[in-house]
């Protein structure tokens, strides 16, 4: 648990990606089974303790500590986890050598809801207070020390001199400490079998184009939708659905999981269908409509008929056994077009190319496309083989520019991580009507980036000088800051007074130039939606 | 009879003995003022008449030019003020020279703290608990997340960076007053008698540390160094130079903070620092509340710092506290 606490910590004190991939690799080559697979299980967020939850700790701080000694020390800290860690008793010097990581892991599995509020403790006792802050981390998940699973998947690759494709090619035939995963990575021994398994592969992802211009004869187009990038995987006899993480969205969308009856791994955009964007038929809903049907466990037959869902191709891995990733963009493209037949239609429709004759004929095409279920171009290298990852030069994304508005900052809280301590997260509205005449602002809309770590002190200095009431951790501010907000589409939305809510919103500019009445209405808003 | 204390007054600007006419750390320039230490938001500039120890009077001195006013007062010894109040510094164990100032007037006894420490410092003499009717303390470090860990764990974790990393040198930023004695005092104490590198900034307020008897060892600038020198060793700079550009000169430095504040990880994350260290020139929490306990106080007055838990802290232990709003003090880089 020591060094496994050590490695946390510095993790939270390195920046640079390579310096926290040396750590991580460090960490995984000189450490012992089984507690290096119970890290990297932690460093890629594959743990889950039922019973212990940040309220738990919550509870068990409060039994302890007054509620509000607690709470003015949270807000300070900026995390709970952390908190409590530095708020914990010191144990007397009997107590029990700290567990290493895996008798912790253990312990924690081995806890239910009746008894973790007497087993965590006792725990808790053997720790100081950098080994507790690791194990709250560990035990509720979401480590928050700057590394993805793909980065801790990277750091093992490069501990062990094995390509990353092939980790995550593995990865998900296994579950924690990763007893084959080491075996193989560090002693040679031969890899994971994922033959005869619906295994998640890696996507391959695109790079955003900037400035470029690229030779359509080298490149082709398709529209990028505005859904959900999924995997669909048949083999063994079953199917499942994963999104861009590989997490196993199949539960969700039952549906998709009768659609597929052969071995295949496709790539496309999970989509609902709807007949109201471009009217016409076989076309999809707009992203509003595919929320209804995200993050569910269960999933109603009413849901199923209302919000019905396909999946628009792009793409074809691996057809009958056969892995096709190698072959160029054009032969795989073939393949799938020869496999649609096969699949049924109300599940799976073909995402189209966009045909352009020069680059400047494809720019007129996306800036006339008003479909909201568009979300800009995709380009393609049509002698790209699929590759894991992000490769430069192969595929690009060509965004639709973002919609614009004025809103004036109405209020402001505390952010938390790295922002703890300064007002980071700002609520901001628009005009009900003349402010002039005496019109009021409604809110809009919340963001908490899009600015610079100076602006951020900046607002935060404004803030703090501004406030002119609290409510707790938020402050209302007087109406004096005019922020730019720049956002992908905006919906007509129950849960706001407004009426509306706005999609990726960030802050574009901070107008100091601009008075608070020259910010925009309601109605300019209302006017951008296309639900 | 006038009610119990009113001779004593907590005005936005400062500490007020009414009778005396003196202020006691004030944030404006008055007529008579009685500093307890020489951190510049307790020692201003510009006073008429201005007690403090010799020490404190040396650092006013070396920041203001001039020693006009001065009027040195030793540990220990008690000073007769107009309108019937004795004043006596007693050491606060914060920094060189640093003071509580014991008031007695009319059966009464006021302490204030200014700011203070209860580890062993070997660059001051330690603070001094002295019973009485109102206890007018900081509160800097007044949350119960504050435990600052043992100094020679934290010279270790400095240490240990500099064996691992020889080709690197360590850049420390410290408060020029007071902590980068402290650092460099107790980095000799661990045994490490190698040369430590100094800001430009640092080395007036070293010198007169020495003028006063502190042994601080071989101290280098790093402007007279040649880069390879520094491969190795330890660099101290103030806070403010961390990030700066002057740091490019140093060979590849691992970024350390001497710090209270570095317990909270987002802390020394926000000042970009690699290698939090946690000392502190404050009492912790433990050292706060456990020293009301034992002055053992009427009346407790908090000053500066997060006020707030420490009144709460009061309250839940049956003992009468209250907040000053004094304005002024900051949150130094402690």
């Amino acid at each position: 648990m020591e060094r496994f606490a050590a490695l946390l910590d510095a993790l939270v004190y390195t920046r640079g990606r390579n310096a926290k991939l040396a750590l991580i690799a460090d960490y995984l080559r000189t450490t012992p089974d089984p507690d290096r697979g119970w890290a990297l299980a932690a460093l890629t967020d594959a743990l889950d303790f039922p019973a212990v939850k940040s309220s738990t700790i919550r509870n068990l701080l409060t039994e302890r500590v007054d509620p509000l000694l607690f709470a003015l020390s949270r807000d300070f800290v900026g995390d709970t986890a952390e908190t409590a860690s530095l708020l914990w008793p010191q144990a007397s010097d009997d107590a029990m050598p700290p567990p290493s990581l895996s008798e912790a892991v253990g312990l924690l599995q081995g806890m239910t809801r009746a008894s973790v509020m007497s087993e965590l403790p006792r725990l808790l006792d053997r720790l100081d207070a950098d080994g507790r802050y690791a194990l709250f981390k560990l035990a509720t998940g979401g480590l928050r020390v700057g590394v993805s699973a793909r980065l801790a998947k990277t750091a093992f690759a490069q501990g062990f001199g094995v390509p990353v494709e092939e980790v995550e090619e593995y990865w998900h035939a296994l579950v924690p400490p990763y007893a084959e995963l080491f075996a193989w990575g560090a002693h040679g021994a031969p890899p994971p079998d994922t033959g005869e398994l619906p295994l998640f592969r890696p996507f391959m992802l695109a790079h955003p184009l900037e400035d470029a211009v690229l030779d359509l004869e080298d490149y082709v187009a398709e529209w990028k939708w505005d859904g959900i990038r999924v995997q669909i995987a048949h083999a063994g006899g079953e199917t499942r659905l994963y999104s861009r993480t590989g997490d196993d969205v199949t539960g969700s969308f039952p549906e998709m999981a009768e659609a597929l009856g052969f071995p295949a791994v496709l790539d496309g955009e999970l989509l609902v269908r709807g007949t109201h964007q471009g009217g016409e038929v076989g076309g999809a809903a707009s992203f509003n409509a595919l929320q209804q049907r995200l993050g569910r466990k269960t999933v109603s037959t009413r849901m199923l008929a209302d919000y019905p869902a396909f999946v628009r191709l792009y793409d074809v891995l691996i057809l009958e056994g056969e892995d096709v990733r190698e072959l160029p963009w054009t032969e795989r493209r073939a393949r799938l077009e020869a496999l649609m037949p096969r699949l049924p239609a109300e599940r799976f429709d073909l995402s189209p190319v966009v045909e352009a004759d020069h680059f400047e004929h494809l720019a007129e095409i996306r800036a006339g496309a008003r479909d909201e279920a568009i979300e800009g171009l995709m380009l393609k290298r049509k002698d790209s083989a699929y590759v894991a990852g992000r490769k430069t030069g192969l595929w690009y994304k060509w965004k639709r520019d973002p919609l614009l508005v004025d809103c004036v900052l109405m209020y402001a809280q505390r952010g938390s991580g790295k922002r703890s301590s300064f007002y980071s997260d700002y609520t901001f509205g628009c005009w009900d009507g003349d402010p002039d005449e005496g019109a009021e602002l409604l809110p809009v809309g919340k963001a908490y980036f899009g600015f610079t770590d100076e602006e951020l002190k900046q607002l935060d200095r404004y803030v703090r000088s501004h406030t002119v009431n609290r409510f707790g951790p938020v402050r209302e501010t007087d109406r004096g800051v005019v922020f730019e907000v720049a956002f992908d589409s905006v919906h007509a939305s129950r849960r706001h007074k407004s009426g509306l809510a706005m999609r990726f919103p960030r802050i574009s500019r901070i107008r100091w130039d601009k008075p608070a009445h020259e910010a925009d209405r309601i109605e300019t808003l209302r006017a951008l939606v296309r639900d | 009879m006038a009610a119990p204390f009113a001779w004593i007054r907590a005005e936005p600007h400062g500490i007020h003995v009414v009778p005396a006419d003196c202020w006691i750390d004030p944030s404006l320039p008055v007529p008579n003022a009685l500093v307890t230490h020489g951190h510049s938001d307790h020692a201003r500039g510009g006073h008429g008449r201005t007690v403090a120890t010799p020490e404190t009077l040396a650092i006013m001195e070396l920041r203001y030019q001039t020693r006009e006013g001065a009027m040195p007062v030793q540990y220990g010894e008690t000073i007769r003020l107009p309108g019937g109040v004795d004043a006596t510094f007693v050491p606060a164990g914060h920094v060189l020279g640093s003071a509580q100032i014991v008031l007695d007037h009319a059966g009464e006894r006021v302490v204030v703290t200014g700011d203070y420490k209860r580890r062993p410092d070997p660059t001051c003499p330690p603070f001094e608990a002295v019973p009485c009717d109102v206890f007018v303390t900081e509160a800097t470090f007044g949350l119960p997340v504050f435990r600052h860990p043992p100094i020679e764990r934290e010279i270790g974790k400095l240490r240990d960076a500099l064996r691992r990393e020889p080709d690197r040198c360590v850049l420390v930023g410290a408060y020029a007053l007071g902590k980068a004695q402290r650092l460099i005092a107790e980095l000799r104490r661990a045994g490490h008698h190698d040369a430590i590198f100094l800001h430009g900034a640092l080395e007036r307020m070293c010198r007169l540390y020495e003028a006063f008897g502190v042994d601080l060892g071989e101290l280098r600038l790093v402007a007279d160094a040649r880069r390879e020198e520094l491969r190795g060793a330890t660099v101290i700079c103030p806070p403010s130079a961390l990030n700066d550009r002057w740091s490019r000169r140093l060979p590849d430095p691992i970024t350390a903070m001497a710090s209270g504040w570095m317990r909270v990880r987002q802390r020394a994350r926000q000042r970009n620092v690699e290698l939090p260290l946690i000392i502190s020139d404050h009492a912790d929490w433990d050292e706060l509340t456990a020293t009301i306990e034992e002055v053992d106080p009427a009346e407790s007055w908090i000053t500066h710092g997060r006020e707030e838990a420490l009144l709460r802290w009061c309250q839940l232990h049956k003992r009468r506290a209250r907040a000053l709003a004094l304005v002024g003090y900051e949150d130094e880089d402690d």
